[in-house]
């Protein structure tokens, strides 16, 4: 019997053995920073859901997508714009040309020409694709009617003249076309490749051809993405990592931290950033840490329907004004990185020639619960109330969301006595009721699309879909449309600064913070950029030097 | 012997019916849209997708083309994962928690077994008393603080000792399996542990134990022969159950040892509202309980010579 269950037991770890190979990849990760192969490695909260540009959507896709794939043009380490397949470009008001270089390559060697994109494009507003992005792509001729199925997806306004060279043609004039070029729904697709796939392309990696600095070498789903160098590149010669391996898929950041401890990984919080409790070994490891302004914005979007409460300007006003993001930040959140909200337009936002938040200081209200007081008897004679009902606030199920919303139940009842009834909900049901309307309150929030205000500047135009409170202001979308019709930066500008005051005099929304991220690097890794859009964290140009 | 099996079967298909309708109506109850997200859709992008995932059809008609693509073991394609299939991501993460919920299993069988028969024999002595108090931490404390404080462990020891030789986090070969499956399978060993021992000690009492006893024969075969073989049923009973719940609920330490498997596309589903996920993991994960009940009963009979399995 013992010589028996010694024999089995070692069967058993050779079958698993085999098996581990089998399902996990096989390879043994390496360390997190590896000079002699010149490559890292690194752990990510999701893998994408699939890789297919015309449909990627989420955060994952783009980090992905953008290393190892390439539009017309694309975004350098600054955020400027910069030449990606397209060597040169014009854009006038009615349609652009870009030029393509000849030494872009697909890793199979092929050339990028200007079919791939046209076919990927029309891929994108064609409606059985069903892409949730069409949207964007809404700037080029048809692109809208096509996807309503009202036209053939080939008479989109976008023509290969020859292989090297492509025309666009403007729905109507588009100020920042160049920065949706090197938005992921605008790159290419080969047109041979996606039809030898039969449906699967951008299913696995095998389902993929790359055009970008790397290739994606290996994708074993819910275990492993592993980028290597793309040596077919055309701008091959300044990209200095020959691997980015990603071993380890997992959302549990102290699992991460405890890679990173082991050296098995170069980086933690790279995506999401840290939680309070990797953040506290931070401090007493005493490592360097890195901040970083994720973009978006999140704020108080009141319910602007008829028959709500909240549609009532003084009760908005009276809550705005007990309302101080500055303690919401300091005193609640207290995490690195996190911005009082004082717009609906963050700090990073370029403007006309600098800043737009420079250009165009917003001016938020100063606490006064004397005023508040006073806004909040106006609106009880109003409304005709003689007492006030619970206020219901449509909230998230994150464990951060808990604490500012305890704060605010808080602050509403101390101040103005008036009582909070918090409606928790996980996120596909909170988006129901979003939908639907049923909220007096709800913690929202917004990342951007492209670096240009517009990505936040139309999203409270009474024809917003995303305008979840319904609010519907005359004034608010003529400022849009005057920004949505022209080219000149200062006109525009100009319209997006009267959207911000409207949005603090009307108090549409109330800003309670800009989110922001603290994350921790192995010294020996340079060069990651972190982007607001776009493809982040970015390796593109990383590489390994001793600090 | 056959058609016991055979009604057997029958039984669970009936079950895993029931399963999978009640599974359907609870999902399409449940408040949401499996197609919403965090940015809003155009009427016509919507209508797109509603027509691309037959959503549009009315929910009768929804179900009758489940039943009938269930029937063909066809579950259709992910929500999230656009376009992988249902098949497809079963097929890769099943065997992966299968192997880590086998392994736990092994562990959990052989500790519960010999601990619990320790603690029998030593009853109210100072192993039986220390093993009890584990045994309480053991099923008192949840996988996900045993798994945490493992992985610590590792973290630790690899910094100690200067070499790796159980990886923190990942998949991909034996060692990464070991701590993970020992973390798995510590609550069963656990309640294995208990439930072994009190078996052990009814059986120590019986006559045919007594008998053997005075017969003369050797302590280690008394144990082996008459003791364990008799002590274990109980534990057989509750294996195949605990084999099912092992490898379906791996979820948490999948998540902390980043392993790839079934449990985490099971959990995300059901926050995303993946309905074509939700109901091929569930269906397969209750299709897999019910034969693991009907294979530990067909097991019995093996083992115990007084079961018969009659139809």
């Amino acid at each position: 019997m013992g010589l028996g269950a010694v024999v089995a037991f070692v069967g058993l770890l050779f079958v698993l053995g085999w098996l581990a190979g089998k399902t996990g990849g096989g390879e043994v990760a390496g360390d997190g920073v590896d000079e002699q192969a010149g490559s890292i490695t690194l752990a990510y909260p999701f893998e994408p859901p699939q890789l297919d540009s015309t449909r990627a959507t989420d955060v994952s896709s783009s980090f992905v997508l953008g290393h190892v794939m390439e539009g017309l043009l694309r975004l350098d380490e600054h955020g400027a714009i910069a030449p990606g397949v397209a060597e040169r470009w014009e854009i006038d008001p009615h349609q652009a040309v870009f030029h393509l270089r000849a030494t872009a390559l697909w890793s199979d060697g092929k050339p990028v020409t200007a079919q791939d994109f046209v076919f990927g494009w029309r891929k994108v507003v064609d409606p059985a694709t069903a892409s949730e992005y069409a949207f964007i792509m809404y700037a080029v001729k048809n692109a809208e009617a096509i996807s309503k199925g009202e036209m053939p997806p080939d008479t989109l306004g976008v023509r290969a003249l020859d292989d090297h060279t492509l025309q666009v043609e403007f729905q109507q004039p588009v100020a920042y076309f160049d920065k949706l070029a090197t938005f992921k729904t605008y790159y290419p697709i080969r047109q041979d490749f996606y039809e030898s796939r039969s449906g699967r392309y951008g299913a696995d990696a095998e389902d993929l051809v790359f055009n970008g600095p790397f290739t994606l070498a290996r994708w074993v789903h819910g275990a492993r993405l592993r980028f290597e160098k793309n040596q077919t590149y055309w701008n091959r010669d300044t990209i200095r990592l020959n691997a980015v391996d990603i071993p380890y898929i997992t959302t549990d950041s102290a699992a991460v931290m405890n890679l990173y401890k082991d050296d098995k990984v170069a980086m933690v919080g790279a995506s999401l950033g840290l939680d309070p409790e990797q953040l506290k070994e931070v401090l007493v490891q005493r490592w360097p840490m890195e901040r970083f302004n994720e973009g978006a914005i999140f704020f108080l979007e009141f319910n602007h329907r008829d028959g709500r409460l909240t549609e009532n300007l003084h009760l908005r006003k009276a809550i705005q004004l007990v309302f101080d993001p500055g303690e919401l930040v300091n005193q609640v959140i207290k995490l690195p990185g996190y911005l009082p909200g004082q717009s609906l337009f963050p700090v990073w936002l370029r403007g006309a020639d600098g800043l737009f938040r420079q250009e165009y200081p917003a001016s938020p209200p100063k606490l006064d619960v004397a005023a508040a007081r006073e806004h909040l008897e106006l609106a009880r004679k109003e409304l005709g109330l003689e007492t006030w009902p619970p206020i219901s606030l449509l909230c998230d199920d994150r464990p951060l969301t808990s604490r500012i919303t305890e704060y605010l139940q808080a602050r509403l009842k101390e101040e103005l006595g008036l009582e909070v009834r918090i409606d928790r909900q996980i996120f596909k049901q909170r988006l129901a009721k979003m939908t639907a309307g049923e909220f007096d309150i709800v913690m929202a929030g917004w990342s951007p699309d492209f670096d240009d205000p517009m990505t936040f500047g139309d999203l409270f135009a009474s024809w917003n879909l995303n305008n979840r409170g319904r609010y519907e202001g005359a004034e608010l979308d003529r400022q849009v449309r005057i920004a949505m019709g022209s080219l000149d930066p200062k006109t525009r500008m100009d319209a997006f600064g009267k959207v911000q005051s409207l949005l603090i005099d009307e108090a549409v929304i109330v800003p309670m913070y800009e989110r922001g991220q603290v994350f921790v690097r192995n010294p020996q890794l340079q060069g990651v950029v972190r982007r607001v859009v776009g493809t982040d964290p970015d390796f593109t140009h990383a590489y390994l030097g001793s600090p | 012997m056959l058609r016991y099996i055979l009604k057997r079967l029958l039984h669970g298909l009936i079950t895993v019916w029931f399963i999978a309708t009640a599974t359907f109506i609870a999902m399409h109850a449940v408040p949401g849209d499996p197609l919403s997200g965090e940015k809003a859709m155009t009427p016509e992008i919507r209508r797109n997708l509603e027509a691309k995932y037959g959503l549009d059809k009315p929910v009768v008609e929804q179900y009758r083309i489940f039943l009938v693509n269930m029937a063909k073991g066809d579950f259709g394609i992910s929500y999230t994962q656009q376009n992988r299939e249902v098949n497809d991501i079963i097929r890769e993460g099943f065997p992966v928690s299968a192997t880590l919920g086998i392994l736990a299993v092994v562990f959990a069988a052989l500790g519960g077994i010999l601990l619990g028969a320790l603690t029998a024999t030593y009853r109210n002595r100072l192993p039986d008393v220390v093993i009890m108090f584990l045994v309480i931490l053991g099923i008192s404390v949840p996988s996900f603080v045993f798994a945490a404080l493992g992985q610590l462990a590792l973290v630790k020891i690899n910094a100690w000792t200067g070499f790796t030789l159980f990886p923190v986090a990942g998949w991909g070969t034996v060692m990464h399996m070991v701590v993970p499956s020992l973390v798995l399978g510590l609550g069963t060993m656990a309640y294995l542990t208990r439930l072994m021992r009190s078996s052990m000690l009814e059986v120590t009492n019986t006559d045919y134990v007594r008998t053997a006893r005075s017969k003369g024969l050797p302590p280690a075969r008394i144990f082996l022969k008459h003791q364990l073989r008799n002590a274990i049923l109980p534990v057989v009973t509750v294996l195949g159950p605990a084999i099912a719940a092992i490898t379906t609920g791996g979820f948490v330490v999948e998540l902390v040892f980043a392993i790839p498997g079934l449990g985490r596309y099971f959990v995300q589903a059901v926050q995303q509202l993946d309905y074509t996920v939700i109901m091929g993991t569930t269906v397969f994960y209750g299709a897999f309980l019910v034969l693991m009940v009907i294979v530990v009963d067909i097991v019995y009979g093996l083992i115990d010579p007084r079961v018969r399995l009659k139809a």
